[in-house]
């Protein structure tokens, strides 16, 4: 697989704390990759490396082949990007917002005019086109931040925690956009701190922690370094216990050792089980 | 370079302008006419500068604070939002158009702003004022004032890592200009040595040119150069601020 996404020895500095620390990455060609960690990991600070908008301190990285701080130009035709923040001008109405964008990415008139209405529908905004975007709903402006993204046919796709604050069913529609893009052959580089979101979406899955990637793979591989299994016997108000098998047979040996009368839950193992495993904190912290 | 891409950082400005025109000249136009007022009518009665009436010379001095305020606001205030707290200059920073570009998109919003607000207010001054000519080289010398302003506001917004900071920027910088730049006295009533300091503002050199323009008086070339220099020199920093934040 040809790399979309790649870096070597990433890292960013800010005074003497490490944001980004010796980031080796390959995302392939139409892959969908995802950073898991908490707040303050370094994934919003590797999205905004790697999006041109911050420059590293040290280390390289290159997107669709070309350098991001020497081809800068040429990376920024080649990804859109879904940022945490809502980055779209309150001003403007939805479809000015998908103009400007669409006019700063060189697209012809009649270009533009059929892109926008073609992903006002994608995202099922067309009747809000006019609105102004402080008029719409938090999961209406994560719908056009999206449709703007995609405007310009990128081959990438940086989703910078795309549900964070969104309501169930928002958050469930905006899972149905990405994989909708995933489908039509774009990479997908998305971070978040929701479990069940790198799981439902993703390829592979890096989990990062105060700026180091420490573990890598896809969600079942993760899940079986660890064990598939996970029991939970909770031995006192303030003190669960953990422990992973394998598979439900053997956790199933075990829970018979355990006294009877316990409080003890026997589930699958996710990917929050693998991030406390690896870090001692939950990945929400 | 590409004015293209310029007028595309422009667009969106124009669309929200054209939306708020009238509140927006509103706005703009108390301050000058208060200046009007109380220097012009008020303080001015019956005295004369420089063979002229006071209304006359103070006209074209609020004219060029007019175009400074407006234009500094306009680029400056407003990306200072965008980048700061709406964050949606990463938009423009993401796009692939050059560095020039986006500066240049960013100090014409400020600078349409600008000329808006003073060719309003010289609709109005040609009311009032008994000797009051627009004249190329009045157009000229405006545009320039616009423009170089307005690359100080995009200047002062790449620099500032608050809203508190504009408002410093303002306080020490404006202010200062706005009332000892050649605005409201001839700079031929002040003592020499003070005369060098106040010939360091950029606003100084645009009310020498604004006036003369306006008065039929000998155009004063060297200060329209220093503006075209000051001009210069505020873009390079802009570039330099940018490049230095940024990839």
């Amino acid at each position: 697989m040809s790399s979309m996404i790649e870096t070597e020895h990433l890292a960013k500095e800010y005074g003497n704390k490490r944001a980004v620390d010796d980031l080796d990455l390959f995302v392939g060609r139409g892959e969908s990759f995802g950073f898991l960690g908490p707040n303050g990991a370094g994934k919003t600070t590797t999205i905004r490396m790697l999006a041109t908008l911050t420059k590293p301190s040290s280390g390289r990285a290159w997107i669709n082949g070309f350098d991001v701080v020497e081809e800068s130009s040429k990376v920024k035709q080649d990804f859109g990007i879904v940022q945490q923040h809502m980055s779209l001008n309150k001003e403007l109405t939805v479809r000015e917002n998908l103009e400007l964008h669409a006019r700063l990415h060189h697209l012809e008139k009649k270009e533009r005019r059929e892109r926008i209405d073609e992903m006002l529908d994608y995202v099922g905004l067309t009747e809000f086109s006019d609105y102004l975007i402080e008029r719409i709903s938090g999961g209406m402006t994560r719908r056009a931040m999206i449709a703007r993204a995609l405007l310009h046919t990128p081959k990438l796709l940086f989703l910078d925690e795309p549900t964070i604050g969104l309501d169930a069913q928002a958050r469930r529609k905006i899972w149905d956009l990405i994989r909708g893009m995933k489908s039509e052959g774009a990479t997908i580089f998305l971070t978040t701190h929701y479990i069940e979101e790198a799981e439902v979406l993703c390829d592979r899955v890096g989990i990062i922690h105060r700026g180091r990637m420490i573990s890598l793979g896809s969600p079942l591989e993760l899940r079986q370094n660890l064990g598939l299994v996970t029991v939970e016997s909770r031995k006192s108000e303030n003190n669960t216990e953990y422990r992973y098998f394998p598979d439900r047979a053997a956790a199933a040996e075990y829970v018979k050792t355990l006294p009877s009368g316990g409080n003890i839950i026997m589930r699958e193992s996710n990917l929050e089980d693998v991030f406390v495993e690896l870090t001692g904190r939950k990945v929400t912290g | 370079m590409s004015f293209a891409d310029a007028y595309s950082v422009l667009w969106a400005d124009l669309l929200v302008l054209k939306r708020r025109i009238f509140r927006y000249l509103i706005t703009t136009l108390v301050s000058p006419l208060l200046y009007l007022v109380a220097f012009g009518w008020g303080l001015g009665r019956g005295i004369s500068v420089e063979g002229t009436s006071y209304f006359a010379f103070v006209v074209p001095g609020i004219i060029a604070l007019t175009a400074m305020n407006s234009s500094f606001n306009g680029a400056g205030t407003r990306l200072n939002v965008d980048r700061l707290y709406f964050k949606s200059f990463d938009e423009c920073l993401m796009a692939p158009i050059s560095s020039s570009s986006l500066l240049l998109g960013k100090a014409m919003v400020g600078a349409v702003r600008g000329l808006v607000s003073s060719v309003a207010f010289v609709g109005l001054a040609l009311l009032v004022s008994p000797t009051f000519y627009v004249t190329p080289l009045f157009l000229a010398s405006l545009l320039v004032t616009c423009l170089l302003f307005s690359f100080l506001g995009v200047l002062a917004a790449l620099l500032s890592k608050s809203h508190e900071d504009m408002g410093t920027f303002s306080s020490l910088i404006l202010l200062p200009m706005t009332f000892l730049g050649g605005t409201f006295f001839s700079l031929s009533q002040v003592p020499e040595a003070l005369k060098f300091g106040l010939y360091a503002f950029p606003l100084t050199h645009s009310s020498l040119c604004l006036r003369a323009a306006v008065l039929g008086q000998p155009f004063p070339w060297a200060s329209f150069m220093i503006m075209v220099g000051f001009w210069a020199a505020f873009s390079a920093g802009c570039h330099m601020v940018l490049k230095r934040a940024s990839i």
